[in-house]
């Protein structure tokens, strides 16, 4: 029992040190507030955008900003800034779900190939680099136009594309690892593999996958932002940032602000992923610590 | 150097048969029916099940595919469903403008990206190095699509430097550079971003090892320990690394393509989806695919070429 105390004490400072170090770095720190401003705005957007993002009003089309339309109106005459509040849902969505996914599947197939080696590992690891072989997007383009695009559709569509990606990293530390003393350790003393896999290599997977997974958010966000632009996103009348892109293009010279703002919006939410990532990064890479 | 080469391109030839056979099993999954995309929705039955025979839809699995492996190997692409014409002339017409598209956003990210990573890391924690930080995390960010919107909206729009949207004449150089300007500059200032930064980590990197303490302390100038002894070193990981990011830029190609309604493999895959000309839809996967394959070959090689310990892994 009283190990158990001190195991906890040991670890709550281990945490403890990383927020310390974490509160220091000012990019991982802009990035993760503005990250969970994001996140609320989109928990929120029923009681934060002032109109319905779905109301049109044809005496009211393309007005630029005003005191009761602060980002103006697009070509429907829908409030931009309501339709921009309510986007947020589907990019965060699609983009940490997607990511979720892909990282449960990737990293338990990765795993599983790196530790048991031979013929699986064959099987996983080539059918990973073929599908590394096509550009995130045109897979994306292909899996969607088979699937169809709604909201579950697409978070499996680029959860598909995020999986290799995981596979590939968590194989590589996979190799490394357990050929780790504490490992073959716990080999000896019986315990079973699911145990050692789960309870001793996990573990130290987990901060490299933590970094990935926050940068990758970053990645899907944009994907879906992309497939949308292209008209295989969530269809039209949900607003989403990248379908509002493509409406706004068509205004773009008497309206550019519908584009502009949309946009405005995907790069701060990506931007503010990659932030937090490349911080979390800096703070668990012992190799980076003190620059 | 020879036999890994040869060792190097035999490893390329399963993972193109896979990618082959993927791409088969992708394009019979999606929904609707080929026939019924090429004739319309009013054809009669028997107009569709003719076509489904001439188009050997009613063979079996197997047979289709090894009849589509089979001509795929012999270079034939097939017809387009919908125009008739042959997909490999259709991918012939737009191939030359994709191409163009990538090179230029490629040597423009390397023009731009190896100055700018090397005056930030010897300049580190200076104005150049928090701009070049704030550039590079920027272009990591934004979505092609979005900057050629704004870039489109400054200097086609506002300024009128350049044509909005097209291809131009590839033959008139003049007008195909001013046609090519806006989208290869979008594709060129995200590269920027991604060999910045590479060049910065990958320098200071090579700037804290032991041979760089030792050619300084031998009092070498500091100009010459930079560019021979340090720049050398770091240009490895810049070229092995330089060609994922390629892959990456091939990708955003697609939505420059379409952005600037640009001729290229990119507009001519996401027509082929939207009309379900699922002939053309699984050449241009394919090509695409065989670029990547490729671009890795290449980025081996040359990896192996400049960095002598590769070859013998």
């Amino acid at each position: 029992m009283r190990q158990q105390d001190e195991l906890i004490t040991a670890e709550t400072s281990q945490t403890m040190r990383l927020w310390i170090t974490f509160r220091k770095n000012k990019t991982a720190m802009a990035g993760g507030v503005i990250a969970i401003i994001i996140i609320l705005i989109a928990l929120f957007a029923k009681w934060l955008a002032p109109y319905d993002p779905l109301i049109q009003n044809p005496y009211n089309r393309l007005t630029g900003s005003s005191s009761e339309h602060i980002l103006g109106t697009d070509d429907f005459g829908r409030d931009v800034l309501s339709r921009i509040i309510w986007g947020s849902r589907v990019s965060l969505v699609i983009g940490i779900s997607s990511v979720l996914l892909g990282m449960v599947a990737g990293t338990t197939l990765g795993m599983i190939a790196g530790y048991f080696r031979g013929k699986i590992e064959t099987v996983i690891m080539r059918t990973v680099d073929v599908l590394m072989c096509f550009p995130d997007l045109i897979l994306a383009i292909a899996v969607t136009a088979s699937l169809g695009s709604n909201l579950i559709n697409l978070i499996i569509t680029i959860g598909i594309v995020m999986t290799p990606r995981f596979a590939r990293l968590s194989h590589g530390s996979m190799l490394s690892l357990k050929e780790n003393e504490f490992v073959i350790a716990a080999q000896a003393l019986g315990a079973k593999t699911p145990r050692i896999i789960i309870r001793h290599i996990f573990p130290n997977l987990f901060g490299e996958l933590l970094v990935a997974g926050t940068l990758w958010v970053g990645v899907a966000i944009r994907l879906e932002a992309n497939l949308a632009f292209i008209g295989l996103g969530v269809q039209p009348p949900t607003p989403t940032w990248g379908n509002m892109i493509r409406e706004g293009i068509n205004v773009l010279i008497n309206a550019p602000w519908v584009s502009i703002f949309s946009g405005l919006s995907i790069l701060i939410t990506i931007l503010s992923f990659n932030m937090l990532g490349d911080g979390i990064r800096d703070i668990t890479d012992p190799r980076l610590r003190g620059e | 150097m020879i036999v890994y080469a040869i060792k190097r391109l035999l490893q390329s030839i399963p993972i193109v048969l896979i990618v082959i056979t993927l791409v088969f099993i992708i394009v019979r999954i999606l929904p609707g029916d080929p026939a019924v995309a090429a004739l319309g929705d009013y054809a009669s039955k028997e107009a569709v099940e003719a076509l489904r025979n001439r188009m050997g839809l009613n063979d079996p699995l197997w047979l289709q595919y090894f009849k589509f492996l089979g001509s795929i190997l012999r270079g034939d692409l097939g017809k387009s469903l919908i125009t008739g014409y042959p997909v490999a002339t259709q991918v012939a017409q737009v191939l030359p403008y994709t191409i163009q598209l990538t090179l230029s956003g490629i040597f423009l990210g390397y023009l731009f990206g190896i100055p700018l990573g090397i005056a930030a890391s010897v300049h580190r924690n200076k104005f150049i190095d928090y701009f070049n930080r704030v550039f590079s995390l920027v272009g990591l960010s934004i979505p092609a699509f979005y900057l050629g919107v704004l870039l489109m909206l400054v200097f086609a729009i506002k300024l009128r430097l350049f044509p909005v949207v097209g291809g131009g004449d590839i033959t008139n150089l003049r007008e195909n550079l001013r046609y090519l300007f806006l989208p290869a500059l979008t594709l060129g200032l995200i590269m920027t971003a991604y060999i910045t930064r590479m060049t910065r980590s990958s320098l200071l990197n090579v700037l804290r090892q032991d041979y760089i303490r030792t050619a300084r302390s031998k009092g070498l100038v500091e100009r010459l320990v930079l560019y021979k002894h340090a720049l050398r070193n770091a240009l490895i990981p810049i070229i092995a690394l330089g060609g994922l990011y390629i892959i990456v830029l091939i990708g955003s190609s697609v939505m420059v393509e379409i952005v600037f309604s640009r001729p290229g493999l990119g507009k001519l895959m996401v027509g082929a989806i939207k009309q379900r000309d699922y002939t053309t839809l699984q050449s241009v996967m394919l090509i695409y695919a065989l670029i990547v394959v490729v671009v890795n070959l290449i980025t081996d090689l040359i990896y192996g070429l400049i960095d002598p310990r590769i070859k013998y892994h």
